[in-house]
């Protein structure tokens, strides 16, 4: 294996399945399920070729423009494989999911395909021009996606989504601008190393005078902007409800984790005390992004914005668990270092896991919709289980996995995660236990509303589940179960990475 | 090698003029024929410059010429020069390509449109004070006929103010030229040996300021940018193309090959301060970063869509400009990267909304075109627009990116508040951009019947092959560069720096 560089392949298939995809017109969804399971295919060699000891794997390095510190460098740690796997997954239910596409259906999977690249891209890239380039090419087929294919208001919700993220991509840009001015790299391994010796706030406090903790601002805005957190979500719901539902899931199932992978290969690596010195304000945001998310889910009565705000709300306990770990290492405990471990741990573990979840409601979200042509209302349903008992029951198996329920994938990671956090910062992980309620009563309402209760007239008919459907939607299903019963498929792998990363991290 | 492509864009030309009319097929292909040609030399000699002494100067050809005055017909090429050359290839192919309806004295059109592109060449070759400035005037005059006869909305009125400003600069550049070689007394117009010739600095400190201001006016300066936006939206499409592509680039070519690398102690600290500014590079910093953002602005409120791309061609020009001026080789590198990167984007928007959407909407408001679903008829024209706009937006993996990069990191190792300025520039030039896609092509707006009928009885005419032929190559060439910019930058460096040895600081 050594030599071959299969993270650039992995890259560039999905452009050429892409490029195949829009000439290939009615053929374009047959193109984009086998571009995207060979896709997985290769995630999961990389996946199960991972070195042992967490160290980045894969390396490729090629010089591309020295005198802008440009550099073709690409590698995974568990980290990234992770992400690497979940991004092939989600693409894989998304144009699963996807088989009513009758508009433009090349340039459709097209552009699915070429946002697969751009998430492939940014989560092997170790230098910021390569990771910027993929970032951006991933918004771009998501702006087209939401516009083109998306609901009655589509056109404000993709204007929306795309200044939001434009604006915050500003800022990353303008914060790396800086760096690069002060030290003259780019690379995400050198200046983290820079970082934990505290050499890069000295070279840019230099250079530029003390502005580090308004590069750190500016970071974390870009990155918070695309996980989203409070107070920089309000493009969320609108661009989660308007898009096709295959392409909520790549919203929720991948894109969002971008933002998070953001924070844990760059903003926290580079700017740790600074993060560290706006901790108690930061875990405040984390916290409201965890209860209000809820809360807001809690005063939706639509199925897609209540999965919306449930994903602001599951993405805040990431939030929560990486700021909680930004501890100045004079103030830390002695048993600091194995809380901070479980945190990561968990905020990793979650970050795959709510993808996997996330993405499989929407999913049923879609089927529900084929069926009723476009209901989608909590209150438009009742008593589909009757009906529709494999739907009833596999999409409750998702919604109890969303809950939080233990034996299922999404509890391990929550746990983790509150089990790193409530020694490190008490306060927020109590507050934070106001979600993890109002999440349970939420999801219990949408399954009464919907599951139970007297068949609604127009549900009588309601088709169940299809064979094509079983099959897909199963494994996913099962997934979950196995990933809830053995997490240490995922943990062990990731483990020695979480102790890499920790290693260098300097707060 | 390269000086065959002034020879044969001129001998093109003169052919055009002696093409007996109505012989319009003849006409273009044989245009097609000589910038192709124009284009291959250019490659040829890209690629010879890339060998040892990647970016080097290389002599083509030296005769006297006016030997009492000591001119010589003194061609040579460096590395800034041939990325320049390769450029105006690149926009003759598709300037011809995207001229290929012209129907109204074809030939002529051609051959003015040759002899621009003649000039041109000659501008970026020339190595001798006097020949460039002879090059220099000859580009001009076609324009103002392109204009004045091909054009369209106030072609009189923009044609003259062109000719005007042009002519102005031109005159403020030879009193300067003139008053340099006075004073070197060395009876040589060779630009190497002007620069050698130890001008006092008390004279450099004020030809600087002249010379520069003289082509930063053709290079669309603020605020002697007005000239740019009414002659960009009244030139025909292949017009606006050169003229935005490569003619801007003749003046802040000059500016670097002239005004910098003849008179660098004219950058000097005056010594004194206003207001922050205290050396004309100060002022000349501030005048581009002004122009970028008050460029961008503009474009943000215009209700022609060629306006919105005639002031962003301001906007970008202006970090050319902020490039030169911060001296240093990564900032002066970008400039011209971004000169290269600009002539090929801006190239590609004025193909797309002059010559794509214009000729078969014949509006350019956006007020009409929200309510034509481009998006639906046009789908060819409004991607086209997408990339191109991703392109000028800046986004990283074009061109423009790279290039406006390196001039922000240059100017940010001079004075930081250039760049928070510049940097608002480009926060406004991806809103300007964004509204023009949304407006023309995307709109959401409800088709009117009438619309409808039309759409249907009337589709328009089908997207021809120079078209898309066009658009490939542009598009094409900035991706290419935005991902791999080595390409070009391997030949820029090592010329940036031989003319910042050459006594630039």
């Amino acid at each position: 294996m050594s030599g071959f560089p299969i993270l650039t392949t992995l890259t560039v298939l999905p452009l050429v399945g892409a490029a195949i995809a829009l000439l290939s017109g009615r053929h374009a969804r047959a193109v984009a399920l086998l571009t995207a399971l060979t896709s997985l295919a290769l995630a999961l060699v990389v996946w199960t070729h991972l070195p042992a000891n967490g160290a980045m794997a894969m390396v490729e390095q090629h010089m591309w423009a020295p005198s802008l510190g440009i550099e073709y460098h690409l590698g995974v740690d568990g980290l990234g494989a992770l992400m690497v796997v979940l991004s092939a997954l989600v693409t894989l239910m998304s144009v699963d999911a996807a088989n009513r596409v009758h508009h433009q259906p090349g340039l459709y999977f097209g552009l699915v395909l070429t946002l697969e690249s751009g998430l492939f891209g940014s989560f092997t890239a170790l230098n910021f021009f390569h990771w910027f380039l993929f970032w951006e090419l991933g918004l771009i087929p998501a702006f087209f996606l939401i516009k083109l294919w998306g609901g009655a208001r589509r056109g404000p919700a993709a204007t929306q989504f795309f200044i939001y993220t434009m604006a915050g991509s500003v800022a990353l840009l303008v914060a790396f601008l800086a760096v690069f001015v002060s030290t003259g790299s780019m690379d995400f391994g050198r200046l983290t190393f820079l970082a934990s010796t505290g050499e890069l706030e000295q070279m840019v406090t230099a250079h530029l005078g003390p502005v580090m903790l308004w590069l750190a601002i500016g970071v974390l805005a870009g990155f918070a902007v695309k996980v989203p957190m409070i107070p920089f979500h309000t493009w969320l719901p609108a661009a989660y409800a308007e898009a096709p539902s295959p392409v909520t899931m790549l919203l929720t199932g991948a894109m969002s984790k971008m933002g998070v992978y953001g924070l844990l290969r760059i903003a926290i690596p580079l700017f740790g005390p600074q993060i560290a010195r706006m901790r108690t304000p930061l875990l405040a945001l984390a916290v409201a992004t965890v209860v209000m998310g809820a809360w807001a889910a809690a005063a939706q009565k639509d199925l897609k914005r209540v999965f919306a705000y449930l994903s602001v709300n599951h993405l805040g306990y990431c939030l929560l668990g990486i700021f909680a770990l930004a501890i100045p290492a004079a103030g830390a405990a002695a048993s600091a270092a194995a809380d901070q471990a479980a945190a990561l741990d968990g905020v990793i573990l979650q970050m795959f896991n709510h993808g996997l979840t996330a993405a499989s409601l929407f999913w049923f979200v879609a089927m529900i919709q084929q069926r009723t042509g476009g209901h989608r209302g909590i209150d438009q349903f009742g008593g589909l289980r009757k009906p529709a008992p494999v739907l009833a029951g596999l999409m409750g198996i998702a919604l109890f996995s969303s809950l939080g329920l233990p034996g299922l994938n999404q509890f391990v990671g929550e746990f983790l995660i509150f089990r790193g956090v409530f020694p490190l910062a008490w306060v927020a992980a109590t507050v934070s236990v106001l979600g993890l309620l109002v999440t349970a009563a939420v999801i219990l309402t949408v399954i009464q509303k919907v599951f139970n209760g007297p068949v609604a007239k127009h549900c009588e008919g309601f088709p169940d589940l299809h064979h094509d459907e079983r099959l897909a939607v199963i494994p996913a299903i099962g997934l979950m179960l196995l990933l809830g019963i053995l997490p240490q498929l995922i943990l062990n792998s990731v483990n020695p990475t979480v102790v890499n990363l920790l290693a260098h991290w300097r707060f | 090698m390269l000086a065959w492509t002034i020879y044969l864009s001129f001998a093109g030309a003169l052919a055009e003029a002696l093409l007996p009319k109505g012989r319009n097929a003849l006409a273009r292909w044989l245009a097609l024929g000589v910038a192709a040609a124009g284009l291959a030399l250019a490659v040829m000699g890209f690629v010879a410059g890339m060998g040892p002494n990647p970016g080097g100067r290389v002599l083509i050809v030296d005769v006297p010429w006016v030997p009492s005055m000591g001119i010589h017909f003194l061609l040579a090429a460096d590395g800034i020069s041939r990325v320049l050359v390769l450029l105006t290839g690149l926009a003759a192919v598709a300037g011809v390509l995207f001229s290929w309806n012209i129907d109204l004295r074809t030939n002529e059109f051609f051959a003015f449109f040759l002899a621009l592109i003649g000039g041109v060449y000659g501008v970026f070759l020339s190595f001798d004070l006097f020949l460039l400035f002879v090059f220099y005037e000859v580009a001009i005059v076609p324009k103002y006929f392109l204009i004045a006869i091909w054009g369209s909305t106030r072609r009189e009125y923009a044609a003259m103010k062109l000719a005007l400003f042009s002519f102005a600069g031109s005159a403020m550049v030879l009193v300067g030229l003139l008053a340099a070689y006075a004073t070197a007394g060395s009876h040589s117009t060779g630009l190497v040996a002007l620069a050698h010739a130890g001008l006092p600095a008390s004279f450099q400190m004020w030809c600087f300021p002249l010379v520069f201001t003289g082509f930063a006016i053709l290079a669309g300066m603020w605020p002697f940018h007005t000239w740019a936006p009414t002659g960009h939206v009244a030139a025909p499409t292949a017009a606006s193309m050169l003229l935005a592509g490569v003619v801007m680039k003749l003046g802040a070519y000059g500016c670097l090959r002239v005004a910098i690398a003849l008179f660098p102690r004219g950058l000097d600290p005056w010594g004194f301060s206003l207001a922050g500014i205290g050396s004309w590079r100060d002022v000349f910093a501030v005048l581009a970063v002004v122009g970028i953002v008050y460029g961008a602005l503009v474009a943000l409120v215009q209700t022609d869509f060629k306006f919105v791309i005639g002031y962003s061609s301001v906007s970008h020009m202006g970090f050319v400009l902020l490039g030169l001026v911060t001296l240093n080789q990564i900032g002066m590198t970008g400039a011209v990267l971004q000169m290269f990167s600009h002539g090929i984007i801006a190239g590609l928007l004025f193909a797309i909304v002059g010559r794509i959407v214009y000729e078969r909407t014949h509006t350019r408001q956006f007020a009409e075109l929200e309510t034509m679903h481009l998006f639906k008829r046009l789908p060819f024209a409004a991607w086209a627009f997408v990339i191109a706009g991703m392109a000028s937006m800046g986004l990283p993996g074009f061109s423009g990116f790279v290039a406006e990069l390196q001039v922000l990191v240059g100017a940010w190792m001079v004075n930081p508040w250039w760049v928070a300025a510049a940097g608002v520039g480009i926060v406004v030039g991806v809103a300007y951009t964004w509204r023009a896609l949304q407006k023309a092509f995307f709109s959401d707006a409800l088709p009117s019947a009438h619309v409808l009928e039309q759409e249907h009885f009337h589709p328009f005419a089908a997207i021809t092959w120079p078209e898309v032929t066009g658009v490939a190559l542009l598009a094409g060439v900035s991706l290419f560069v935005g991902l791999y910019p080595r390409i070009l930058l391997d030949q820029i460096e090592p010329a940036v720096k031989a003319l910042l040895a050459g006594g630039a600081q």
